[in-house]
């Protein structure tokens, strides 16, 4: 600890051990702990106690009886945990008698303050903090503190009774032998007493008709399970799991999720072999045992397991599916020549759990196709996984939803009544048919996916969410359609779709709903990206409407809508898709798209159509496009111009991003590498470096660099920090423009960017030559300002000693205002 | 009689009446029989393979042969749109009684029956036809005249003359206002959420309330909120006017009007909206208003064409206390409560009688047209269908539920316009059905056939049917239903001397019981307990005299009895008094008592006791006077 906070420490200490000037903000003493953690941590505890005798004091102070405020001696007491964590300093404690009379009977457990859960809490952490050595574990079984944290789990605080749950699961883990001395036998005399004690309780808890009990019990085993795999875990888990096993055989079973999170718990454990203790068996009745709503979770588990008996997870897999196999049988279709969706058909069960209310119904499909959505990409997904019942369940389900489904069964219909217009099914089972567009399936299955898509993309009914998760699923569908090997054409199937689904697009493109409007767009965006270059794809979408209506957008009043427009319209343009406007007043269609969209950067309101004009522009300067290829220095230098007095920060960094595709063109080198490090690969020849520079300096790219340098907003600078480092690293071999740096020039412009540092950017750089700009480079202390904007912005204000202080001035201006009461 | 609405799909199987002479529709063919005989060819003409009538169209009246209407004391309407066939029941059916509806129903009816009047008038065809009606002819013609109801009750369209005097019956009523019905009941409009001034309407007595709910809508629109609270506890809820489009959501129906009409425009087509000149208008306005500018169409003009469009417009900005509570509190600022007023301001829309005059001058397209009539039969939207039919840049748009759209187009194939069915109505679907009838939680409910059963076209939808617990009742045309309650009770008024001169006797805690002598006075299903004549005293008074005569004589009454008699206490009673060898005998209502020895039975029932001995008057009298001794008098 440095002086200073020594010297304000006993202060700090009078302070919080006097009632009568109560601390205002907690989160002070939360940063006071940490810091305690962190000296604690790098050295002695013992020292900073006999160093600040004030500590001790404040500790002893805890136990007057006085009106102490809660949050103080929780304080105290997470503090003394802190500290007793090292076996000297807590022996130094417990000759001063402070470890009994602080977590004892005599201490805040027995008094007035055990009633706010805060105090509870910090006796809960302190003791926690405490139990890292053998002492620790000798303290806690004589003050009798086990019985008490066996009596916090049921705390009405859930925070208190989660911690003292963990506890006890540290505990355990202490009191039991390392891995180094072997498992301990399965004999509980042979156990250490505290061990056995807790090892008792869960039991006992186990045993127990109560349901809260059982869940205390299980969520213990499921943290030991999950945090410890020491040998000895498998021998705890064979001594208990008759006992878990035996839950199950109560109806219902109690506390089966927790029972699922304990069981998932011990499969994963890396320290037990599941062949060995029955876990399989135990997993296997479990998934036969729960509803279908609570055993997804646990058969979605099982499948993600690496080594699993194949039986185990064919079980599994059925009831993950038994839902959809209902739908399925409900609707009278074939859940699949594989069989994989009828295993479980005739469970009445299922069918029982999604007809009775439509509450339990959508919940129980989302879950599952959420579930199976997880599912899907994992490596270890069931095999043969059933592509095809999956796709008909998912098409079934959004035409109930929809109500285009005709379902002839009672059931059928009953399911059509319940999911009809239901937005959270919809929503969830076009995620899933996205999700399946990764696998293939039968061509007339896929061609009622498409169907329903179009459906849903028609119908007046889909609300915006759905009609955005629909565009999705149609764009991934479309993306997996078959193509001809090294084509990336549309199939003509996809092509006679695209036929139908451009008229739906153009008039969602003129839907009063802008979250509407926007989805077409970027639907339309992702499209013209992937197929704007392909004939049958170009051909349909000129014979349509929709770029007349995109461009129309630019100029819409929603500025989420401009910006997506902005985008839309670039990407058409880079693909050569744009219709050009007809009138006189526009003599070529490009060249107006630049100037509109220069509009926008320059008069737009609102951000984002702005950042998607730069957005554009600088991808247009990457790819060369025509317009920009035309004038490329005039182009640079005008959307310079207008970025440098972006209020917009994005928009700013954007025209660095700019900024530095431009000098990389300029430069000729691709860019292979981030510009942060530093250190380009190869260094610019020096004789043609100045003559490369002048572009650069034609567009003013410089002062709009050295302005972004000292920037108030710090991404900005940063960005800038990291081009002119790059620039210079580029530069760094070039000796021939040394004697510059003496010129009055540099001068001038030094004194200038000192005033811009200072706050003062009125005055303008002038005109830069390519050696004035270098020595300018090379002047600039650029790492040093890199350094400094890494840092975050209060970390001036985030030393302890400032914390110290800003504690002590609190309490005092506190204390002025006592004094105004007077 | 509960609404008279009027059928006008009936005008979809004739002719459309044009503006203008249109040589396409004058030079249809005439229809003739399988076997070639032409003699319907006058009156029938086909067109794309349907067959219509030729004449001036005729509408489809109610039911008038089940009940004698001159025999209807009154008429509740609901709203506007379920008045149209007044002036056919007040006018021509000897009806005298009084019809009740709120203000602007009668207003904006008023504007309907006016523009109706106003289309067929202005279009005089000489032609009727009448022999296509016979039955055995109408047998042969081809669906759907073939099928069509009642043909030979089809009238023509009423006058104004008559309109005026059928609104002249009316009396206007306030929302939440009791009006006695003869005393027997009351009725109270309540408002219904569907359209200004649309009503729901409580009929109740003093015990009994039967609620009819009709054309309600419990979505935000213009109108005022629909009053569910006072549906409540009602033994029957008559529940009709539900959406004619359950699976139509007007939200969504209202963005692809927006998004159809946007995407026309600016492919440089116009847009043809048939409509009504009030109701779904005004919400529809409102929407563009909003919408017009983001969509770029600030430039586009509006009109709205009707021979009532300007009332229309204007009445709607000044029923303030009809509308909901937003556009209420508008008028405070004060503002026009609808923003099409600022739509006229910024000449983005105009309106006009008729297509004639100001109209072709101001004329720009592309633009978007409101019209009537609905039914494509006539009114100003006749000419613009004739016009804007041949080019497939425009689009009509169907927004108006009443008519099938498919039949309304019918006589206009072959078509190159686009169509667009967003057919929008607010009123209530089935969800909105289920939720408002747990709301209310009607002992009964009363519904046509059509409700309790998914359509016939999508027989799997089981959400399209009311679902309510217990079944509800359902009627079909001209069948006779019994409400399912009876009347019990009548409440009888006290007047305050009489009830003065009572004197209750408690005989259970918080029950008293008093004697009360009083005439029973009915007049207009009022009952009234009146104090009695005093004893008539000999006066020479003429005027008393008479009063006296006219009041019935009192005997003087024998004091009542109550309680009851504990028959073990009873039997000591009559040991005590020295009667013996008593015998009890309990029966399923009471008690029997035996005195073997006097050979007589005492039979002692809840309500009544009996003593049975051979004519020993003096021994009845004793046993009388013991058993009274355990019974309270009064």
């Amino acid at each position: 600890m440095d002086p200073e906070c020594s010297q304000l420490l006993p202060a700090l200490c009078a302070v919080l051990a006097d009632p009568r000037q109560p601390m205002a903000d907690d989160t002070c003493l939360e940063k006071l702990l940490d810091w305690f953690k962190t000296i604690t941590e790098a050295g002695s505890s013992l020292l900073l106690l006999q160093g600040n005798p004030c500590l001790v004091e404040l500790l002893c102070h805890m136990l007057k009886p006085q009106d102490l405020s809660s949050r103080v001696l929780s304080f105290s007491l997470r503090l003394t945990g802190v500290l007793a964590a090292q076996e000297d300093c807590f022996q130094y404690l417990q000759q001063g008698e402070l470890l009994p009379k602080l977590f004892g009977e005599a201490g805040p457990l027995g008094g007035a303050a055990w009633t706010s859960p805060t105090v509870r809490g910090g006796w809960i952490q302190g003791l926690r903090s405490l139990a890292q050595h053998p002492s620790a574990l000798h303290f806690l079984a004589d003050c009798g503190a086990v019985d008490t944290i066996f009596s916090l789990q049921e705390d009405s605080s859930l925070f208190v009774a989660s911690a003292a749950g963990q506890l006890l699961v540290h505990i355990l883990g202490l009191s039991m032998p390392g891995p180094a001395r072997g498992p301990p036998s399965l004999q509980a005399g042979d156990w250490p007493a505290c061990a056995q004690k807790i090892v008792g309780h869960i039991e006992e808890s186990l045993r127990a008709t109560a349901t809260p009990q059982i869940t205390q019990a299980l969520n213990v085993l499921t943290t030991t399970f999950g945090h410890c795999h020491d040998p000895w875990t498998q021998v705890l888990w064979v001594r208990l799991s008759p006992l878990v096993a035996g839950l199950l055989e109560k109806d219902p079973v109690p506390a089966a999720h927790s029972l699922v999170d304990l069981l998932l718990s011990v499969a994963r454990s890396p320290g037990l072999s599941s062949s060995s203790c029955g876990l399989w068996e135990t997993l296997a009745q479990t998934l036969s045992h729960l509803s279908p709503t609570q055993a997804g979770p646990l058969a979605l588990g099982i499948l993600k397991l690496q080594d699993c008996p194949q039986a185990l997870r064919a079980q599994a897999f059925a009831v993950l599916l038994q839902p959809l196999a209902c739908v399925l049988k409900a609707t009278a279709q074939d859940p699949g020549p594989s069989g994989v969706l009828d295993g479980t058909v005739g469970d009445s069960m299922t069918a029982d759990m999604l007809l009775p209310s439509k509450a339990a119904c959508v919940g129980l499909l989302c879950r599952t196709l959420a579930h199976l959505e997880l599912l899907l990409p994992l490596p270890q997904r069931p095999c043969p996984w059933p592509q095809a019942p999956l796709l008909g369940a998912a098409v079934t389900l959004l035409q109930l939803c929809g109500g285009s489904a005709r379902p002839t069964s009672d059931a059928g219909r009953h399911l059509c009544a319940l999911l009809l217009g239901c937005v959270r099914v919809q929503r969830a089972a076009l995620d899933f048919l996205g999700t399946l567009s990764e696998g293939t399936g039968p061509r007339e299955l896929v061609t009622q996916v498409f169907a329903v898509l179009l459906e849903y993309l028609r119908s007046p009914d889909s609300s915006p969410t759905v009609l955005k998760k629909a565009f999705q699923a149609t764009f991934r569908w479309l993306l997996s359609s078959p193509k001809t090997p090294g084509c990336w054409e549309l199939d003509p199937h996809a092509l006679l779709f695209l036929r139908d689904l451009l008229p739906v697009l153009q008039k969602r493109l003129c839907s009063p709903c802008w979250e509407v409007r926007d989805s077409g767009l970027e639907f339309l965006t992702q499209m013209t990206r992937h197929w704007g270059g392909q004939a049958g794809f170009r051909h349909a979408l000129l014979a349509s409407e929709v770029p007349k209506l995109t461009e129309q957008l630019l100029r819409d009043p929603e500025s989420y809508v401009r910006a997506s427009a902005v985008t839309a319209m670039g990407q058409l343009s880079s693909q050569g898709l744009c219709v050009p406007p007809a009138g006189p007043e526009h003599p070529g269609g490009q060249q107006s798209l630049l100037v509109e969209l220069l509009h926008i950067l320059s008069t737009d309101s609102e951000g984002f159509p702005r950042r998607a004009v730069m957005q554009v522009f600088t991808q247009w300067l990457r790819d060369s496009h025509a317009d920009v290829a035309g004038d490329t220095e005039q182009f640079v230098a005008g959307v310079l111009q207008v970025a440098s007095q972006d209020l917009d920060w994005e928009v700013r960094a954007q025209g660095l991003e700019l900024a530095l595709v431009f000098l990389e063109q300029t430069l000729g080198q691709p860019r292979s590498h981030c510009p942060c490090a530093g250190t380009p690969s190869v260094a610019a020849p020096v004789g043609p470096l100045a003559q490369a520079l002048q572009p650069l300096c034609r567009v003013r790219l410089f002062e709009f660099a050295f302005r972004a340098l000292f920037d108030c907003d710090r991404p900005v600078a940063q960005k800038s920090c990291d081009l002119l480092l790059f620039l210079r690293a580029k530069t760094a071999s070039s000796g021939s423009l040394q004697e510059s740096r003496s010129s009055p020039h540099v001068a001038s412009v030094e004194a200038a960017l000192q005033r811009w540092q200072a706050g003062d950017q009125a005055q303008p750089l002038g005109d830069l030559e390519p050696e004035v700009v270098l020595a300018v480079l090379r002047s600039l202390d650029l790492e040093g300002l890199q350094g400094a904007l890494a840092e975050s912005s209060d970390h001036v204000e985030k030393s302890p000693q400032s914390l110290l202080q800003d504690m002590l001035a609190t309490v005092g201006v506190l204390g002025e205002n006592e004094a105004d009461c007077y | 009689m509960l609404d008279c609405g009027l059928d006008m799909t009936s005008t979809l199987n004739f002719l459309p009446l044009p503006l203008v002479q249109s040589p396409r529709l004058s030079n249809l063919p005439g229809w003739s029989l399988k076997d070639g005989n032409a003699f319907l060819d006058k009156e029938l003409k086909e067109c794309s393979g349907h067959v219509f009538v030729d004449s001036v169209p005729e509408f489809c009246l109610p039911e008038t042969e089940l009940i004698d209407l001159s025999t209807v004391d009154v008429i509740l309407i609901s709203n506007y749109h379920c008045m149209m066939a007044l002036p056919y029941i007040t006018e021509h059916t000897g009806f005298s009684g009084t019809v009740y509806a709120t203000e602007p129903t009668v207003q904006i009816g008023r504007l309907l029956m006016e523009e109706l009047v106003n289309f067929i008038e202005r279009v005089p065809k000489a032609q009727s036809a009448s022999l296509w009606k016979n039955k055995d002819i109408q047998r042969l013609l081809p669906s759907p005249l073939k099928d069509a109801v009642e043909v030979s009750t089809w009238r023509r369209c009423y006058t104004m003359q008559e309109v005026n005097s059928a609104l002249s019956k009316i009396q206007l009523v306030g929302y939440s206002q009791k009006i006695e019905l003869f005393g027997a009941v009351q009725v109270t409009p309540l408002s219904s959420g569907y359209a200004l001034g649309s009503s729901n309407w409580i009929i109740q007595s003093h015990y009994e309330k039967v609620s009819y709910v009709s054309g309600s809508s419990l979505l935000t629109t213009h109108p005022q909120p629909m009053d569910q609270a006072s549906l409540k506890n009602s033994d029957v809820l008559i529940l009709t006017g539900l959406t004619q489009i359950p699976t139509a959501n007007p939200d969504g129906m209202v963005g692809e009007f927006c998004s159809n009409l946007a995407l026309t425009v600016r492919n440089g087509g116009n847009v043809l909206v048939p409509c009504y000149p009030s109701g779904v208008i005004y919400d529809l306005l409102e929407c563009l208003y909003q919408y017009i500018d983001s969509a770029g169409l600030s430039n586009i003009p509006f009109y709205f064409i009707s021979p009532v469009a300007n009332s229309s417009l204007e009445f709607s900005q000044i029923f303030a206390e009809w509308l909901c509570h937003n556009k209420q509190t508008k008028v405070y600022l004060p503002e026009p409560p609808f923003p099409h007023a600022e739509l006229i301001q910024t000449n983005k829309l105009k309106h006009y009688p008729s297509l004639h005059g100001d109209f072709s001058s101001d004329f720009r397209q592309p633009c978007v047209v409101f019209t009537g009539h609905p039914s494509l039969r006539f009114g100003d939207v006749v000419h613009f269908m004739e016009l804007w039919g041949k080019s497939s840049l425009n689009t009509v748009i169907f927004t108006e539920p009443d008519f099938s759209y498919l039949e309304a187009l019918a006589p206009y194939q072959p078509l190159a316009m686009k169509c667009i069915y967003c057919p929008i109505d607010t009123r209530l679907n089935f969800i909105q059905v289920s939720k408002l009838l747990k709301e209310v939680q009607p002992l009964h409910v009363v519904c046509p056939e059509q409700y309790t059963q998914p359509p016939p076209a999508q027989s799997h939808r089981m959400d399209l049917m009311i679902d309510c617990q217990p079944p509800a009742m359902s009627y079909r045309r001209a069948e006779v239903l019994a409400l399912p309650f009876k009347r019990r009770y009548e409440k009888i008024e006290i007047m305050p001397e009489l009830a003065d001169a009572l004197v209750p006797m408690e005989i259970k805690p918080g029950i008293s019981l008093a004697t009360v002598s009083a005439v029973l006075h009915t007049k207009d299903n009022k009952h009234v307990l009146q104090p009695p004549p005093r004893p008539a005293q000999p006066t020479g008074g003429k005027k008393r005299k008479r009063a006296s005569e006219d009041i019935p004589d009192c005997k003087v009454l024998k004091p009542l009895l109550s309680g009851s008699i504990p028959v073990e206490q009873f039997v000591q009673t009559l040991e005590k008094h020295g009667f013996s060898d008593i015998k009890v005998e309990d029966t399923a209502k009471g008690h029997i008592v035996l005195l073997q020895e006097a050979e007589t039975l005492i039979q002692i029932e809840e309500d009544s006791t009996h003593i049975i001995c051979d004519n020993d008057e003096m021994l009845r009298v004793r046993l009388r006077d013991l058993v009274l001794k355990f019974l309270q008098k009064f």
